[in-house]
């Protein structure tokens, strides 16, 4: 147990981070039913312009301009990319976004020029290390499940009452229906991208501050993980994406923990596969039927 | 009459471009050394050709919207080198296990046989077929619990299955198989681009001649309206897996020769990002297109491998410009044009037709042969 | 009533979650029959078929094609609870048969569906040839191998001798879904015959047609029915095609049988007319 410990808690942190980037999937396939491939590499690219602005401007300036820059990417994905595709078949959404990952990776590559960009000037604080229960760790790992828990409740609270809010769970019911009762589906739509950017663009601020570099493929791993996540606490929904991330950071950590780290993504896509053929709703999803 | 006769014509032509081809292969390989880019396109074009004609014969034929193809690329490829490295060499490649467990080799195997030339070929050709049946076999238990979730479950299902599969090709305690992270290299590699072409051509053939037949019907009439296909006493689950099976055998098949082409190979190649290559390849060439495929495979390899490659090193047609074209500018370029194809022309340069011998001959008759007293004129003065 | 019904359904009630769609149905089809199913929309006519041809599993009951069960059913798991239709004990000691719908329409019953579901990037021609795949005996290897070319010829020639009769051989190489509405759902009752049916069921083959169309459809029901031997299950809206072309009817309404019979016994059913007209609160 002792030894146990430091992945344990590695892993809520880890959680945490899944959670937030697991919100902005579940939310998309919710109303889109699509699973938004370049969500993880939005996440990259928030990472990548945190380690630049980091270097060179003032904490005050550089995170309102990730948060920016990662927003308004999310935003332009969906216009670009997304609207056009609106009655066209899944099939041809889920190309166009992988197509949009692709293109963001070697634009990404070409822009860093391809080496991992190392984190330089993680931000103050919550970068510093300090010991709880005889386990060495950096300050993040305990402010990453706090400031997720805390961001999870302001936007069930906003989904719940806000008109915005009303129109994305109405989208996410039917999204013919609530179109034809005058919901602005392309403003929820927008809306719901940036808010899922946004998250992920926290989730990147936490994350890379407790790894030493950023790659171009930084983002593939952790955006699987966490789609991963939101399937397994039922796509479409918010408390069961969080609940997954927590249980998939927890388990990759303890696997690591063990010694088989070779298999802890073997192990994720596993459960993944399992409760897929089990209970395809996940945890907390429902069932949808078609119509013959 | 007319059409015996058309049809006649059309396998004239077609032999004639099939012996065009192979006079233009040999004529290649006769004069260009093996390292000469055009011979290295011609061969990784053609494996992308069958890799992506086998994911479209899934994904744009029997409508199964699956992303594991580097998986059963991987099982092809690894069975391909583990089954053929020659044995002498087998302790220098499995330095760290041993020299490993298996002792002999498929290809060595034949040649003693049947000769260096003949015996080698086959015996390279059979460790092909047997990667492919791996693969195969693989994609036979994996389609029992995946093939009956829907579109984007699968994908992502697949997609899982694939990089488990990786992560149990690196574990260590299978190294003395598969040579844990550690690079796998010295099996045996045909002399010829012609052998690539002439065996991907045979395989892309079966492939056509499946897609036509009754179980081809049945396959698009899956991917077009399940229920009207499962009415009309078509067995979904069956036929699925049938299509996923035969996929990935080409899959396997594919990637025990792209391994041979490049002379090493390595788990951690096949990663999910070589799948969405394929993909998009597939994509741009059209869903349900076998010559779109082949095609958009030859144009996309030779644009990356050889006509874009000024975009990476500073300079492009006659531009030099060193602060823009660098390093990774020709993959940025290939993916924005993908991009464009994927939200303006999402039908790929072929839609679903397919480019036949039967058109050309349409094309030429139209060019030549149906002379009307108009441009009867025309043809006396060419 | 025949003691050899071809098709036979014994209670079967088929309920979503807690709303009923088929309440309690029974009814037969005996051979060389034409019935017909009718009922306000919503009666459940649909769902019934969908029952008897595997795409849905019914709650409970029992389906019989030529007096063998093909689908048994009975209430289980959590709609042991809620199960709301009656004779839920009926068939509890009974295993369940659950077909997928390829083994019913293997079985000799075919079907068209009410929303023309025609294979779209196909040929006229492809869409009847791909319903006869069923019924070749080659495999996949003598197929990409071309080795059945006689059976292959043989089934090319039974496509275009169906396409002959249904007056479409001129539209042999078009897109299917090119055709005209009316053309559709001819060419969907060509599909269904292809696979050699002894039952056909048809959900509104007339829907959408004029009163001449409409006959004219009604004449070739009866004339297929004749030439391949055939008994037919059929929904329909069109009074006239149901009265003058059915030898007997069922009505429902909500899932419940309300009245059986020959034409003019349904036609004058009160509860029949109720059911279409309505019922004002103080009658």
């Amino acid at each position: 147990m002792e030894a146990l410990l430091p992945y344990i808690i590695n892993g809520v942190s880890a959680g945490g981070q899944y959670a937030l980037i697991a919100i902005g999937y579940t939310l998309v396939y919710g109303i889109l039913r699509l699973i938004n491939f370049a969500h993880g590499d939005v996440f990259m690219v928030a990472g990548l312009v945190m380690v630049y602005t980091t270097s060179s401007m003032p904490l005050y300036v550089s995170i309102p301009i990730v948060l920016i820059c990662t927003v308004v990417l999310g935003f332009a994905i969906e216009r670009v990319a997304y609207k056009p595709l609106r009655s066209a078949p899944r099939m041809s959404l889920m190309i166009s976004a992988i197509g949009v990952s692709y293109l963001i990776q070697n634009l990404a590559f070409y822009i860093t020029g391809g080496l991992p960009k190392p984190v330089l000037n993680p931000i103050p604080w919550v970068s510093e290390t300090i010991t709880i229960l005889g386990a060495t760790t950096k300050r993040v790992t305990l402010v990453t499940p706090v400031l997720t828990i805390l961001l999870v409740f302001v936007l069930v609270y906003f989904i719940k009452n806000t008109k915005i809010g009303m129109g994305m769970r109405a989208a996410s019911r039917d999204f013919e229906t609530a179109r034809l009762m005058g919901v602005k589906i392309n403003t929820v739509i927008s809306f719901t991208f940036i808010v899922g950017s946004f998250l992920a663009a926290v989730g990147s601020i936490l994350y890379f501050t407790n790894y030493p570099s950023v790659a171009i493929t930084s983002g593939s791993l952790p955006g699987l993980r966490a789609f991963i996540a939101a399937v397994f606490g039922g796509i479409g929904s918010i408390p069961g994406a969080v609940v997954g991330a927590f249980i998939i950071g927890l388990c990759e950590e303890m696997i690591k923990g063990l010694g088989y780290s070779t298999f802890s993504d073997a192990f994720t896509f596993a459960l993944l596969i399992i409760v897929l053929c089990v209970k395809p709703t996940g945890l907390f999803g429902e069932k949808v039927t078609d119509k013959v | 009459m007319i059409n015996k006769y058309s049809v006649r014509k059309e396998s004239i032509v077609g032999i004639a471009l099939l012996l065009i081809l192979l006079a233009v292969m040999t004529v290649i390989d006769f004069f260009l050394p093996s390292y000469h880019i055009a011979v290295m396109v011609i061969k990784k074009a053609s494996v992308y050709a069958l890799v992506a004609v086998s994911m479209n014969l899934l994904n744009g034929f029997t409508g199964l919207f699956s992303l594991g193809q580097a998986g059963f690329m991987l099982l092809g490829a690894y069975t391909y080198a583990i089954f053929s490295i020659p044995v002498a060499k087998r302790a220098g490649v499995y330095q760290y296990f041993d020299g490993g467990w298996i002792q002999f080799s498929i290809p060595e195997f034949f040649s003693e046989f049947l000769g260096e030339t003949i015996g080698l070929n086959m015996g390279i050709i059979l460790t092909l077929i047997l990667g492919g049946l791996v693969a195969a076999f693989f994609a036979y238990l994996i389609g029992l619990p995946v093939l009956r979730l829907k579109s984007d479950y699968l994908a992502i299902a697949t997609l899982g299955f694939a990089e488990i599969l990786r992560a149990f090709f690196q574990w260590p305690n299978l190294g003395p198989l598969t040579n844990g992270s550690n690079l796998l290299k010295s099996y045996p590699d045909f002399k010829s681009a012609t052998g690539y072409v002439v065996l991907i051509g045979i395989f892309i053939a079966m492939i056509v001649l499946l897609v036509n037949s009754t179980y081809g019907r049945a396959f698009k009439a899956i991917r077009d309206d399940e229920i009207a296909a499962e009415a009309m006493g078509i067995n979904l689950a069956k036929h699925k897996r049938l299509a996923f099976i035969i996929s990935s055998f080409f899959a396997g098949i594919g990637g025990g020769m792209l391994a041979m082409y490049m002379g090493t190979l390595q788990a951690l190649s096949f990663k999910s990002t070589m799948t969405y290559e394929i993909l998009l390849v597939v994509v741009m060439g059209g869903i349900g297109s076998i010559t779109g495929s082949v095609i958009t495979s030859f144009m996309y390899i030779a644009s990356m491998e050889w006509l874009l490659r000024g975009l990476d090193s500073g300079t492009f047609l006659g531009i030099h410009a060193p602060g823009v074209f660098k390093n990774g500018f020709r993959m940025a370029v290939v993916s924005l044009i993908i991009m464009v194809v994927v939200l303006f022309f999402s039908k790929g340069i072929m839609g679903d037709r397919e480019f036949s011998v039967k058109g050309i001959v349409k094309f030429f008759d139209r060019l030549f042969g149906k002379k009307t007293p108009k441009n009867a004129g025309g043809d006396g003065n060419v | 009533m025949s003691e050899n019904p071809i098709l036979r359904l014994e209670n079967v009630t088929m309920q979503f979650g807690g709303v009923v769609a088929v309440n309690n149905l029974s009814l037969q089809v005996n051979p060389g029959e034409i019935v017909a199913l009718i009922g306000p929309n919503g009666a459940g006519k649909t769902t019934a078929f969908n029952c008897i041809t595997g795409v849905y599993q019914p709650t409970n009951g029992i389906v019989e094609f030529e007096g063998k069960p093909i689908v048994v059913a009975h209430p289980e798991g959590k709609m042991k609870k809620i199960y709301a239709g009656e004779n839920a004990a009926l068939y509890a000691d009974r295993h369940s048969v659950n077909p997928t719908p390829d083994t019913i329409t293997k079985l000799g019953i075919a079907r068209t569906f009410q929303n023309i579901r025609l294979w779209k990037s196909m040929t006229v021609f492809e869409n009847v040839l791909t319903a006869k795949h069923m019924l070749a005996k080659q495999n996949v290897f003598s197929a990409t191998l071309r080795l059945a070319r006689a059976e292959d010829r043989q089934m090319a020639e039974e496509t275009e001798a169906l396409l002959a009769e249904q007056d479409l051989l001129k539209y042999r190489d078009d897109l299917a879904t090119s055709l005209p509405y009316g053309l559709q759902r001819r060419l969907e009752i060509a599909r269904a015959l292809a696979t050699k049916p002894k039952l056909l069921l048809l959900d509104e083959p007339a829907a959408g047609m004029n009163p001449q169309e409409t006959q004219e459809l009604g004449e070739f029901v009866v004339q297929i029915k004749e030439k391949y031997g055939l008994s037919i299950l059929l929904i329909e809206h069109h009074m006239d095609f149901v009265m003058n072309f059915s030898d007997r009817i069922y009505a429902i309404d909500f899932g419940k049988l309300i009245c059986d019979g020959t034409p003019d016994v349904v036609s004058n059913d009160q509860r029949v007319i109720d059911a279409y007209l309505g019922v004002s609160e103080d009658e």
